[in-house]
């Protein structure tokens, strides 16, 4: 056991127990400085493996840095940081404390070099975003998060049963590139696309993290799905099963996010989006959509936390969180506004922000793999990302009509943060060679030619003009105005109305059927095993024999048959 | 001439030295004495088990009668391992026990105190070690009446129901296998076990035998608590005095464990015993009901002694299911499992027995921001229930590896993922004191001082033992391999 060998993520997660214990004047220079010291850690961490100790004849390594590990390892932390100043007026010390731990494990994850030490990471992963859950303190957010706890105790038990049957088909734990054609390989690619919010468990994302408090989905929308990316990039490229998945996850969450009226679910939803990009980009398998994906996944951390952070900052300062509740607040928050809507731009992969140098590069490795209808589907729905998160977001919470809302910008630290993530999003996109020097493998791609520059915005301003004129149907949930030519208006509407519906009806009937089967079985064992359960009584001494004489006729019975 | 003596010894000290208790009265002597035998006995049973590893099985003939006549002491690595798991917990209980016990019961009942637990020992110590079927009753008798003393002197009045539901229990348990020992003298005129191993197989097919079976199965599961079987631990467990329950917990059903192994593997035989009742399925699917069961209702516990006791239920599961397994990984997995068990509970209920010192309570409620005022106890507490949930680097994982590597050899899958699941009921109900302790304010005004060290070094004894055997795993791990191996005939 070196100090090479200590993970970095271990100081956030350590540090995160000091949180409630130091006063509160402390409190927040402990914040800023422990993701700070994370990040110069994770920065001067040398590359290669450090074998930490042995257990049970293999070797445990529980930080292996390269190229790959580094660069989450690095946005996990920078992300730490950026969080830890958002929520630094959050009064649940909990959350936070919680967040740190969670944020830490993530780091751990990225530098793991077994599978014992990645599986530990990742369970104190989903434990500290059940935790970050639960400090929202609302009977919604209580319930979401038991269910949230359990979808992610379910993938975490797939994951070490598999990781179990591929020790005990391969005799190593190292962590490494796997195929996934034995009964152990599948089990871990599965507990890990659990983690990603792959189908068919896609909706614990948006079930849970829109529940969370305004700084608790800031935090949730950055670590899970994207260590869950990572892990897959490390151990199962060119997954052809990926690309299928990935396609999925991107419409499903488009269709999703453009039915919902909730600002922090329509989020939520384009994290699925979004993640799909990555997963995606990894069934592809080569080294530039590898290279993209990774990027993306740096990229999309930063600006998706600068979108919930606006987002967060509107429901901090109104208590409103519905699309319908909100509007015309640019009048009053000038610069969440401007930087919500760097985010959207972002996101939307406009050029000069970091989601263009991205974003592109995956579309360019399907290209340059003749993928054709792959590619048509990613600039389909890179039409579509602009449309609900580009768009839809930032026009109905801060422009639109007037909701007579006058809140003011948040307090400083907050808007601090995101003044900080709005300058990594146009940083990186101006200059991108700072990032793709980041990336694991040498980049041979230029993101500003004028090919990709006109298609880019050929798409966004074309998908813009759609949004545009399809406005009334986008503002699904206000009354639509009738018109002398309202018939073939609202046939159209009634055709597209139908099919959105219908799909929305569908997703929300097997949600719904799924949280209330395990929200029954929570009221079942509540019924049961609950302080005065049958499971829990204290039984009459009578009964206990009786039962004792029931049993011994059963075995006598079982003798003699 | 002691090592000759050894097995005699490990009895006949705690034996004699428990009257001997009773004549000191001064509470101080009875508590130093208590103690000192204790460590003689911890001395005498690592002895015995070097002189097993090394030497292999050895027998003791008592008194110069020759068995199958007389009573015979049996030792091999299987009851060396379970006799040094006891003496080491009596070890290590026993200096914690003066603060918690003065604190827990009155003046005049405390030299009653040390002698009925000297005579638990004892009783513990005697099933495990006798190769005499009726003995195992005798010593079974012992050390239960002992310890329905031990836990009716607990301060709550519930202490006496919880004691006498016990009583009851604990009665039809050892007369079942009272009877079941009965019948088997019956069919075949010995209680050796050795002899009665080879006489049963003549006679295995007649009814008598059967109805000993199951009588036998029913009273032992009764003893060792086996879901549904466990209801009258909880309470017992959570009203006893302190020192009680850590030392029951790991001690007490674990000797009954051993007690089913020596009966279900040695003398009626590993082919009599899963094919007369389908006893693989009944014993694998009451361990997993009872881990989930127990577990869940651990969860909404509020007394956290009666959480753990319902999480000691659930621990029986996981020991109870290497059983069903019949293969020498499952048992080495079971016999590991009693042994880091004994380590992870009998620190948690200690730290919670110092708990209960300083605040006079258990309850979630009352240990709201305990983990400032009590920042070592609470600190064990919490790296023994990292052990329970099964975190790398404790006990608790080389016991889940070592049951799910033996699963999975015998192929099955579902039951080593609903292994996996039911751990995560154990992040729950810990995760619940530890959120009490460290994440909610308690009463400022209240000062509450951390625990003495004669109460910490005992804990942090166990607590690191907790760690130090989850990392150099090889003395359990070969011990119980060793044993496992026995149990099955297999190899040396």
């Amino acid at each position: 056991m070196t100090i090479s060998s200590l993970p970095p993520g271990l100081i956030l997660v350590f540090g995160a127990f000091l949180l409630p214990i130091v006063g509160p004047f402390l409190r927040p220079l402990l914040v800023l400085a422990l993701p700070l010291l994370t990040i110069w850690q994770v920065w001067h961490m040398p590359e290669g493996a450090s074998p930490a100790f042995t257990l049970m004849g293999y070797e445990i390594i529980t930080v292996n840095v390269d190229a790959l590990g580094r660069l989450f390892a690095l946005i996990f932390s920078l992300m730490a940081f950026a969080g830890g100043l958002f929520a630094l007026n959050q009064k649940r010390i909990l959350e936070l404390s919680a967040a740190f731990t969670y944020a830490g494990s993530a780091v751990g994850v990225a530098f793991a070099g077994d599978l014992i030490t990645l599986f530990v990471f990742w369970e104190i992963m989903a434990l500290g975003s059940t935790i970050v859950l639960l400090s929202a303190d609302t009977p919604q957010a209580t319930k979401a998060a038991m269910r949230y706890f359990m979808v992610h105790m379910f993938g975490g038990a797939l994951m070490l049963t598999g990781i179990f049957l591929y020790v005990f088909d391969t005799g190593g734990v190292v962590l490494t590139e796997m195929k996934p054609d034995t009964v152990g390989t599948a089990l871990i690619l599965a507990g890990i696309l659990v983690n990603a919010a792959a189908p068919p468990l896609s909706a614990w994302l948006a079930d849970a993290y829109p529940e969370a408090s305004w700084s608790g989905t800031v935090f949730l929308s950055a670590f899970t799905t994207k260590a869950a990316v990572y892990v897959l990039i490390r151990t199962f490229p060119g997954t052809e099963l990926l690309i299928y998945v990935g396609v999925f996850m991107i419409f499903y969450g488009i269709t999703m996010a453009l039915l919902e009226n909730d600002m922090r679910r329509i989020l939520a939803y384009s994290i699925v989006n979004q993640v799909g990009f990555m997963v995606t980009g990894i069934g592809i398998g080569t080294e530039m959509a590898l290279n993209g994906a990774a990027a993306h996944a740096f990229a999309h951390i930063i600006y998706k936390a600068l979108l919930l952070m606006s987002a967060g900052s509107v429901l901090y300062m109104t208590g409103k969180r519905k699309c319908t509740d909100l509007g015309g607040l640019f009048q009053s928050m000038p610069l969440t506004t401007l930087c919500g809507t760097i985010g959207a731009l972002a996101i939307s992969a406009f050029p000069w922000t970091s989601g263009f140098v991205s974003k592109s590069m995956i579309n360019q490795a399907a290209a340059n793999e003749h993928l054709a209808l792959l590619w048509f589907c990613l600039m389909a729905a890179s039409a579509g990302v602009f449309l609900h998160a580009g768009i839809k977001f930032p026009w109905f919470v801060f422009f639109q009509k007037d909701s007579g809302l006058r809140p003011k910008d948040p307090p400083w630290n907050m808007r601090f943060a995101m003044i900080l993530f709005s300058a990594f999003c146009i940083g990186l996109g101006v200059w991108p060679e700072h990032l793709y020097a980041l990336l694991p493998f040498a980049v041979d791609y230029e993101p500003y030619t004028d090919a990709h520059l006109l298609n880019a915005l050929q798409l966004l301003l074309f998908a813009g003009l759609a949004f545009f004129l399809m406005l009334p149907m986008m503002k699904r949930t206000l009354t639509i105005s009738l018109d002398t030519d309202w018939f073939y208006r609202r046939l159209a509407t009634a055709i597209i109305d139908r099919i959105g519906t219908f799909i929305g009806n569908t997703d929300k009937a097997i949600r719904e059927r799924t949280m209330s089967g395990l929200n029954s079985i929570l009221d079942y064992v509540w019924q049961h095993h609950g302080p005065e359960g049958s499971m829990a009584r204290t039984w009459t001494t009578g009964n206990m024999v009786l039962l004792v004489t029931i049993f011994l006729c059963v075995y006598l019975v079982f003798s003699f048959i | 001439m002691i090592a000759a003596h050894l097995p005699a010894l490990q009895i006949a000290i705690p034996l004699i030295a428990a009257p001997i208790c009773l004549l000191l009265r001064r509470e101080s002597l009875a508590w130093a004495w208590a103690t000192f035998i204790s460590w003689v006995v911890f001395a005498l049973a690592w002895m015995m088990l070097e002189k097993t590893l090394t030497g292999g099985a050895f027998n003791y003939e008592l008194g110069g009668w020759e068995a199958p006549w007389g009573i015979e002491y049996q030792v091999d690595a299987v009851n060396a391992f379970i006799l040094l798991i006891v003496a080491a917990i009596g070890a290590i209980v026993m200096p914690y026990a003066r603060a918690s016990v003065n604190r827990e019961i009155p003046e005049h009942k405390r030299g009653l105190f040390y002698t009925a637990y000297l005579l638990c020992l004892t009783g513990l110590l005697g099933i495990t070690i006798t190769g005499d079927a009726f003995n195992v009753f005798v010593f079974l008798e012992v050390s239960s009446l002992s310890s329905y003393a031990l836990i009716a002197m607990g301060r709550d009045p519930k202490a006496l129901t919880a004691a006498f539901q016990y009583l009851i229990m604990g009665t039809i348990g050892a007369t079942f296998i009272l009877i079941g020992i009965g019948l088997m003298y019956q069919m075949t005129g010995t209680l050796n076990m050795a002899d009665l191993a080879k006489r049963l197989p003549a006679v295995e097919d007649s009814r008598p035998v059967l109805a000993a079976f199951a009588f036998f199965i029913v009273g032992v599961c009764l003893k060792l608590a086996l879901f549904p079987l466990h209801l009258w631990l909880p309470n017992a467990y959570a009203y006893a005095p302190s020192v009680v329950t850590a030392f029951l917990a790991a001690t007490a059903t674990k000797v009954s464990v051993y007690v089913l192994y020596r009966f279900v593997f040695t003398i009626f035989g590993q082919s009599f015993s899963f094919d007369v009742i389908p006893l693989e399925s009944i014993l694998l699917v009451l361990s997993l009901a009872g881990i989930f069961a127990a577990s869940t209702v651990a969860i909404f516990q509020t007394n956290v002694k009666r959480l753990l006791a319902y999480s000691s239920v659930a621990q029986i599961g996981y020991i109870m299911l290497g059983v069903a397994l019949v293969t020498v990984a499952g048992l080495t997995a079971s016999i590991l499992h009693i042994f880091n068990h004994a380590i992870m509970k009998g620190a948690l209920f200690l730290c919670m027995g110092a708990v209960y010192y300083q605040i006079g309570s258990v309850k979630i409620e009352d240990m709201n921001g305990i983990g400032k005022k009590m920042p070592f106890t609470m600190f064990a507490f919490v790296i023994a229930g990292l052990g329970l949930i099964g975190v790398p680097l404790t006990v608790g994982f080389i016991s889940k590896w070592y049951l799910i590597t033996a699963v999975l050899e015998r192929g099955w899958w579902p039951v080593a993922v609903l292994i996996l699941l039911s751990s995560l009921l154990a992040v729950i109900y810990i995760w619940r004191v530890v959120e009490a302790a460290y994440f909610k304010s308690g009463d400022d005004e209240v000062v509450v001082e951390e625990a003495p060290l004669s109460m910490l070094i005992p804990i942090y004894v166990l607590t690191g033992a907790s760690v130090y055997f989850g990392i150099e795993t090889s003395l359990p791990v070969e011990t119980a391999a060793e044993a496992a191996r026995q149990l099955l005939g297999i190899g040396g």
